[in-house]
């Protein structure tokens, strides 16, 4: 079986080649390292007209891996709230998530797109009337721009070493709780270690001064330049991408906590345990069993519905790589095979982590 | 008495696969492939309908109206072509394509023709397993803006926003351009032109770039065209030029020669009015490309009379030219680097002969 599958694969991709060739068609993965010729409209890492199609394969990579990541993140949250406001006793509170939930993911997610965007771009005020907060956040019809930072000599060096503290802040917050665990007694570490962080912090800027420059948004001609600035596609995509996503985790939560028997309810409550209490510490940690693999299902929904960017320009993977440049170079067949490749990529490396997390609250039968 | 008991057949297994594999692999060894010795001409003829591949509503290039009915001068051309092969200027169908899979649908085969207002360029001629055939339009790509910006110049958009279509050699040419002259920019890339064209109206971007004569086309679609102008520079040439397969020249030159003779034809003064009277003309370029004369259309593979037909139906280029584009539309665009070379303009067609 296994090797008369490869075998037709095999047969296939032979088959492709040749009729590519007889059509004379450029084919093979040379292209990769040719210049682009085209800009895009955001870009995490530097990129320019002038870099390669490799270079831009990882810049839309990039693009789509952000938008996933925080959407993921924002539908995590809203549909947790909206899911357990489902189950509140209040009425109106009950009611108005029903009303989100039935009306986001009932409509079609292409049109929530163009909906946000449009409302985002018609709505929004041309750059030379934005609004600004004290003159240094502006929202206008081309972007939200927020006031940033450049780093001077060092400034590098010491944003790694702050991040590694941060990661390190982590570490020593599990030992310390661990600690408390094991001995009853409450150990000052992780008190210490910001202490002396920030002792060591003060040091390093009395001696060599703050490596870091404000970079503020100013209007320049046409546009804003300079600070941090989210382009109106990202915003709409984000939002749209989020709730619609919500909608789904809202009914994947809502069944999970009513899969927790009513008993689990009433024991917490017979202890005298708050409201709070027992659903943070009793029904929900039982309601992940449950909701943990549907969930992996939506992320991965949400990162694949990433590519319906393409109507607004936002410019993630599919709307760059296989979009543009497919259409520039007319290779095909090579780029729908990378950008598959990394979709699948993409989603085996969530499914995994979904499923090691699964494994770790996973029911454990004695 | 085990009689009933067949002999067993011993397998090994590495035999198996061998067979298996090679049986599987066999057809691609021997590079056994879809055959397809039929010509595209004989294909056509054989179902009795061009398929011809167009824009999704460029007006002046192909739009289709509100009973359906495709209208450019990229429609007429599949039009002469259907008229000139299967002798119907209605036995064709219109497949629309967006920029980003227009090649790919050519080199498939889903579609005969590819008439869809597509720059000529090197890479594409060469590249994309595709042959143009020759310019239909000579363009240039420039900008539309809001008058109220008061921008005269490409040269004053430093720093604009600007919107284009996705997949493109605007795209290129914009950062070409913008690169050269240490101008800074940026673009949004929309993969429908209406999507580009709707986010400008909306001041998404300060400019619109595209094909001149496809900004003119588009601003008939803005809420208000009167409040936006087009830029009069060009920054690049963009010869909009009809494309077939590559590898069947017999196709190329009967699609070629249907461009031609609609040139000729004006150039002679032959139009879908005054054909029949002109049959009887003395002149013999006319009489050869009436086919009065001579047997040139049946050394295309066609009859003689394949130029009357596209002439008499569509029309000469001057005729299908000034309907579209020009005087008698919407767009009422000059024919300036479109009129004929004896006209100063750059159409110039080989002669009949």
């Amino acid at each position: 079986m296994v090797s008369a599958f490869i075998g037709l694969v095999w047969w296939l991709i032979d088959n492709t080649v040749a009729n590519l060739a007889r059509q004379n068609v450029a084919t093979g993965f040379g292209f990769l390292d040719n210049n682009t010729g085209f800009d895009i409209n955001q870009k995490l890492i530097a990129y320019d007209e002038t870099s390669s199609y490799l270079r831009l394969l990882l810049v839309g990579l990039l693009n789509t891996a952000i938008v996933s990541v925080l959407g993921i993140l924002l539908a995590t949250v809203i549909g947790f709230m909206v899911g357990l406001a489902r189950l509140s006793d209040n009425w109106l509170v009950s009611k108005l998530a029903f009303i989100y939930v039935e009306i986001f993911r009932n409509l079609p997610l292409l049109i929530q797109i163009l909906f946000w965007y449009v409302l985002l771009i018609e709505l929004l005020p041309h750059p030379k009337k934005s609004f600004s907060l004290w003159e240094v956040f502006f929202l206008n019809n081309r972007g939200l721009y927020l006031p940033w930072f450049t780093t001077l000599p060092g400034g590098g060096y010491l944003l790694w070493v702050l991040g590694l503290f941060g990661a390190g802040w982590f570490y020593v917050a599990h030992k310390a709780r661990k600690m408390r665990e094991l001995t009853g007694h409450n150990k000052a570490y992780a008190r210490n270690y910001i202490l002396i962080g920030v002792i060591c912090l003060g040091g390093y800027l009395s001696l060599w001064g703050v490596p870091f420059e404000a970079d503020l948004p100013a209007l320049k001609g046409f546009n804003f330049r300079g600070g941090l600035s989210f382009t109106p596609e990202f915003v709409a995509l984000l939002v749209a991408l989020s709730l619609y996503t919500a909608s789904f985790i809202a009914e994947i939560v809502r069944a999970g906590v009513l899969s927790v028997s009513k008993g689990q309810f009433e024991a917490a409550k017979a202890l005298g345990l708050p409201t709070s209490v027992s659903m943070n510490k009793v029904i929900i940690p039982q309601a992940m069993r449950v909701i943990i693999p549907p969930l992996t299902s939506q992320y991965l929904n949400l990162t694949k519905n990433s590519s319906l960017a393409a109507a607004i320009a936002y410019p993630e993977l599919v709307s760059v790589f296989a979009g543009t440049a497919l259409n520039q170079t007319g290779q095909a067949v090579e780029i729908i095979f990378i950008t598959m490749s990394i979709y699948l990529f993409l989603s085996l490396l969530t499914s995994f982590l979904m499923n090691t997390y699964n494994a770790r609250v996973a029911l454990v039968e004695k | 008495m085990n009689f009933l008991k067949w002999p067993t057949i011993e397998f090994s297994k590495a035999g198996l696969l061998f067979t298996i594999v090679t049986f599987l692999l066999f057809p691609a060894l021997s590079n056994v492939m879809p055959a397809k010795a039929e010509g595209t001409l004989e294909l056509i003829k054989k179902r009795n309908v061009l398929t011809c591949g167009v824009t999704q509503g460029l007006p002046g290039f192909s739009a289709p109206d509100d009973k359906g009915r495709w209208h450019g001068i990229d429609a007429d051309f599949c039009r002469a072509v259907a008229v000139a092969v299967l002798g119907d200027a209605d036995a064709i169908k219109f497949v629309p394509l967006s920029a980003k899979v227009r090649f790919t649908a050519l080199q498939s085969g889903e579609i005969d023709l590819l008439a869809r207002n597509t720059t000529w360029t090197m890479h594409r001629d060469t590249a994309l397993g595709i042959q143009f055939i020759g310019a239909n339009y000579y363009d240039g790509q420039g900008f539309i803006v809001k008058k109220d910006i008061g921008v005269t110049s490409v040269r004053e958009l430093d720093g604009a926003s600007i919107c284009a279509n996705a997949g493109t050699t605007t795209e290129l040419n914009v950062a070409d351009y913008f690169r050269s002259n240490g101008m800074e920019y940026d673009i949004s890339s929309f993969e429908k032109s209406e999507e580009a064209v709707a986010a400008y109206d909306a001041g998404r971007c300060d400019a619109y770039t595209t094909d001149q004569s496809g900004l003119y086309a588009q601003r008939q679609r803005l809420v208000d065209p009167d409040a936006h102008i087009v830029l009069n520079e060009v920054i690049s040439k963009e010869p909009l030029s009809p494309a077939v397969r590559q590898g069947d020249d017999v196709w190329a030159d009967i699609v070629r020669w249907v461009h031609y003779a609609m040139l000729n034809a004006e150039e002679l003064g032959v139009n879908s009015q005054n054909i029949d009277s002109m049959k009887a003309s003395p002149n013999p370029s006319i009489r050869r490309l009436l086919g009065v004369e001579g047997s040139f259309g049946e050394s295309l593979g066609l009859d003689n009379d394949w130029a009357t037909r596209v002439i008499l139906k569509v029309g000469n280029y001057g005729e299908s030219f000034d309907r579209n584009l020009g005087a008698g539309s919407e767009l009422k665009i000059e024919r300036g680097l479109n009129a004929l070379w004896t006209q100063g303009g750059l159409q110039f067609a080989p002669p009949i002969r």
